[in-house]
């Protein structure tokens, strides 16, 4: 071409399409979760037996119908909030803020292996092996807090490390074979999680990861030793402090180290990092590997945090998902990604109060999260599989309709 | 025909391509359309051609307004485009692909081969294009896939053509005889919209000038005009198309190459027992038609392809005078960036520049692993941003600041960035390919100062240009590559024609022989070089 005119749109190739989900705006994102909330309020009040019932003399006594529409919206999100952030009908100031310290402490999981996929993101890489590498994490954690029998402080940060390296583990794998072989990170990704799992599943089928003496497969809980310290009898613990500490530290090696550099310069354009001398298969190695440390700190949440789970099949929750979501939502910043972990650890706290208090199931909850990716990542998908146009590039041609128009206007000023 | 553009304005967001354009070409005759990359030359035509709607303005074919809502209309009402890149099948025939998309049937559905043959040898002799309908696309030279296009255009009745940049992937040889077909057009009446940036070309063909710069109009001349004045219009300052330097002889050599061949696992070989020195302080460039295991063979000097025969080998001097050999032949490309060799890929928005990085990024993404722009793993962002600033000033980048996105630059301006983050090291071999391709004409003259300068200072530089133009003006020696083989060395004052047939695979000394015999010499425009 010898004008710089935009050229004929090209075939989508996925990984554009990936990296435009994964580069999508604030506004974007801030849309969605309004969107998310008044999908979930039709469903909501669709669901309520009041609002069922006053629709259907709707135009006798429209006021009955949004009195209910109302009652039904307002108390399911009032009682998010309240599940949330903070009770008012709580006795002691204390008590009125445990919702949001239980929102923070769900937070943790999420925040670490949201930090791990957003990294992932910026690398160009779609690891969904979360859920495998917090398995793993938990594996090592667990182990390490109950067999051993360490002091004060000490165990705690023994536990931390064995999570991070068994993440390590699992996610240096689909890294090693991406690198070597070319193997699509997805794909193994999966995988690696079907094996984390029926791996986890048999490890609690041994005598050494039971309770002594118990049959079902649910480990000892780690010693007392091995627990984050936690701040005024709340859920919030130390774990917090890392998941921030560790966000503060992507946001260091994304943006002010040299292997940061690497990683977003092989996000961007693989080919311009390859000219330039840059290895990308030691950076495709390091990014996952980093990941899957990250995503197997997540596993310390549920293990080491206060109260304290025992390692079973069910140790990993949704995690690994959920943090697409966050890492997404965050648009793979560490900030973003912090608040993201925030917003969903929220909701997850406050759907219980919700489903508790207005008998709202808590699967709208699950609603909310999946509306909110959809209107993320739908867009660039709906057109990379329909082959659209991009509407910011005008040079589709339209009908005669917009040219007549044109041509009219340009006899005027002639 | 005669075809009338009036007012045409093009916008891209903010972009004018075209403002209020007006052309008109006359039956029977070669328009020639004049501008440099990114005038709006292909934007004006892309709309004539129904690719894109306008925002304003009239199209008049026999003076009767057209709306094209596509080019399927633009073809019913007579008009033809060969673009840049050829639209064909690369594995059907040329009978194929002439009638696709409008393809004579007999029976219930067949498509009626000898009918289509037919077409094909009936407009090949008319012309005398020497085309064998049978013969299959990717078979055949860039050339003849040319001239499979413009049949495809003639077979629609085609009344006015439209030849989108036709030269930029023709030997001299090939462009000649395009020229002549483009006469014995316009002699059966067709009228020609001929979109160029090479001056000599517009001069020996074009009946008239329209010169275009931002999107407008800007001028119009006759073929008469001197190529200083075509120039003069198309950047709109006087230019100075010669290349100022004086010839080196070249110091001890720095880069040599022997027997480097380069065979793909299907037996198909890329290159071939290529052989050949650089010497401190000259200018070496590969000249080629595009294709001919150019980009393979800088690819395997800097180490992004892996050679499957043959060594690659740099030699400096020490403190001592003494030579130094360093083997770089299948080397890492850091290690060979870092042993002191320079690169300019070809394909600079690929493989040159990461766009949404910053320009002061994207001057140091080769060097960001070593002092002073990062220690021990963590970056100086200090460092980076004044170098950043340093090099704009230095290498007269246009941007308001290092920090601003690298895609928001002209290509022009991203090619001296680029320039600037491999001259900026010290080199002893610095290779560029294609060093102005999509550059602007002021850049240019810029561009080759900097690579005489780097030449001056000592290193041994290697260009791949397939514009012959910027090939004569910059050598010391010229090699020619033709299907991945050197088909000779010889010196930067080589005839023309002798370059345009060793392009064409044919060895130095035969090709001398033939111009002498056909005293093509008489034809030799011998006023130098010209800018492109």
């Amino acid at each position: 071409m010898t004008d710089i005119a935009p050229t004929a749109p090209q075939a989508p190739n996925w990984r554009a399409t990936f990296r435009k989900i994964t580069n999508s705006s604030a506004v974007t994102v801030v849309l969605a979760i309004v969107v998310a909330l008044v999908v979930g309020a039709i469903l909501i009040a669709a669901a309520d037996e009041d609002v069922q019932r006053t629709v259907t003399y709707l135009f006798a006594q429209p006021g009955d119908f949004f009195v209910a529409l109302g009652q039904s919206i307002g108390g399911a999100y009032a009682a998010l909030f309240q599940g949330a952030v903070v009770n008012f009908g709580a006795s002691s100031s204390g008590a009125a803020l445990l919702p949001l310290a239980r929102t923070v402490a769900n937070s943790v999981p999420l925040i670490f292996a949201g930090l791990a996929l957003g990294m992932g993101f910026r690398a160009g890489l779609f690891n969904i092996g979360g859920q495998g590498q917090i398995m793993l994490g938990a594996v090592f954690c667990s182990y390490l807090g109950f067999a051993l029998h360490l002091p004060v402080g000490l165990h705690v940060i023994v536990c931390v490390l064995g999570a991070f390296v068994g993440g390590a583990i699992w996610g240096f794998v689909p890294g090693i074979l991406k690198a070597t072989t070319g193997a699509n990170e997805v794909i193994v990704t999966i995988m690696l999680n079907s094996i984390a799992g029926f791996l986890l599943g048999f490890l609690l089928t041994l005598q050494s990861f039971r309770v002594p003496g118990s049959n079902n497969p649910i480990s000892p809980m780690v010693d007392a030793n091995a627990l984050y310290p936690t701040f005024f009898g709340t859920p919030v613990s130390v774990g917090f402090v890392l998941a921030i500490a560790a966000a503060v530290g992507v946001w260091w090696l994304m943006e002010r180290s040299t292997l940061g550099f690497r990683i977003k310069a092989v996000g961007a354009n693989k080919d311009a990092a390859l000219t330039s001398g840059m290895n990308v298969r030691t950076t495709y190695i390091w990014v996952m590997t980093i990941g899957g440390g990250l995503c197997g700190l997540a596993a310390t949440a549920p293990l080491l945090g206060t109260p304290s789970q025992a390692l079973s099949v069910d140790i990993a929750s949704t995690f690994g998902f959920d943090a697409i979501t966050v890492a997404l939502l965050g648009r793979s910043k560490p900030l973003g990604t912090v608040l993201a972990g925030l917003l969903f650890g929220g909701l997850r706290a406050g759907g219980y109060m919700m489903q508790a208090g207005t008998g709202v199931p808590i699967d709208i909850i699950l609603v909310l999260q999946s509306v909110i990716v959809l209107l993320i990542a739908a867009p660039p998908l709906v057109k990379a599989i329909f082959r659209l146009p991009d509407p910011s590039r005008r040079h589709k041609v339209r009908r005669a309709r917009g040219m007549k128009a044109s041509v009219a206007r340009s006899e005027v000023t002639a | 025909m005669k075809l009338e553009l009036r007012h045409i304005t093009k916008k891209f967001g903010d972009f004018v391509a075209n403002d209020n354009i007006d052309l008109v070409v006359e039956p029977g005759q070669i328009h020639a359309l004049l501008g440099e990359n990114g005038a709006g030359k292909s934007t004006l035509m892309n709309v004539l051609y129904g690719l894109y709607e306008a925002d304003g303005g009239q199209i008049l074919l026999d003076d009767q307004p057209m709306q094209f809502a596509g080019p399927g209309d633009a073809m019913a009402a007579g008009i033809g485009m060969v673009h840049q890149h050829f639209m064909l099948v690369p594995v059907f025939t040329v009978a194929e692909n002439v009638v696709l998309g409008h393809e004579p049937v007999k029976g219930p559905d067949l498509i009626d081969v000898s009918k289509a043959r037919d077409i094909v040898k009936q407009i090949s002799d008319r012309f005398g294009f020497e085309v064998d309908p049978n013969a299959l696309v990717e078979d055949l030279p860039v050339g003849i896939q040319q001239r499979v296009e413009i049949i495809k255009a003639l077979s629609r009745q085609a009344k006015i053509l439209i030849l989108d940049e036709p030269t930029a992937v023709l030997t001299p040889q090939e462009t000649d005889e395009l020229m002549s077909i483009m006469r014995q057009l316009k002699a059966a009446g067709t009228s020609i919209v001929f979109i160029t940036h090479k001056l000599r070309e517009v001069q020996d063909v074009a009946d008239v000038i329209t010169v275009i710069r931002h999107g407008r109009v800007v001028g119009q001349a006759a073929p008469t005009a001197s190529q200083s004045e075509l120039a003069r219009l198309m950047v709109g300052r006087a230019v100075d198309l010669s290349v100022d330097k004086t010839l080196h002889q070249g110091g001890p050599v720095a880069l040599s190459v022997k027997d480097l061949s380069l065979v793909e696992p299907t037996g198909r070989a890329l290159l071939e027992d290529i052989t050949f020195d650089v010497h401190k302080s000259e200018i070496l460039t590969i000249a080629g038609v595009q294709g001919n295991g150019q980009t393979e063979l800088t690819e395997v000097l800097i180490g992004l392809r892996k050679s499957t025969a043959g060594s690659v080998t740099l030699v400096t001097q020490d403190a001592a005078g003494r030579a130094v050999t360093t083997d770089l032949t299948n080397q890492s490309v850091r290690t060979i960036l870092d042993s002191g060799v320079g690169y300019v890929p070809e394909n600079r928005s690929k493989d040159g520049m990461i766009a949404g990085f910053s320009v002061a990024e994207n001057l140091v993404i080769d060097q960001i692993t070593h002092p002073p722009f990062s220690r021990h793993g963590s970056l100086d962002t200090r460092a980076i941003s004044a170098n950043g600033a340093r090099q704009v000033e230095q290498f007269d980048i246009r941007t308001d600041t290092a920090q601003a996105g690298m895609g928001t630059l002209s290509g022009g301006n991203q090619q001296k960035v680029v320039l600037a983050r491999e001259l900026s090291r010290d080199l002893t071999v610095f290779i560029a390919s294609q060093p102005t391709r999509g550059v602007d004409v002021g850049s240019i003259e810029f561009i080759h100062g900097q690579i005489i300068a780097e030449r001056d200072a000592g290193a041994a530089v290697l260009i791949v240009s397939t514009e012959l133009n910027e090939v004569t003006a910059l050598a010391d020696r010229i090699a020619v590559m033709y299907r991945g083989r050197f088909v000779g060395i010889v010196p930067p004052d080589t005839d023309r024609n002798v370059l345009g047939l060793m392009m064409a695979g044919i060895a130095a000394d035969e090709a001398l022989d033939l111009t002498r015999q056909e005293s093509y010499t008489d034809q030799v425009q011998s006023e130098g070089v010209d800018h492109d």
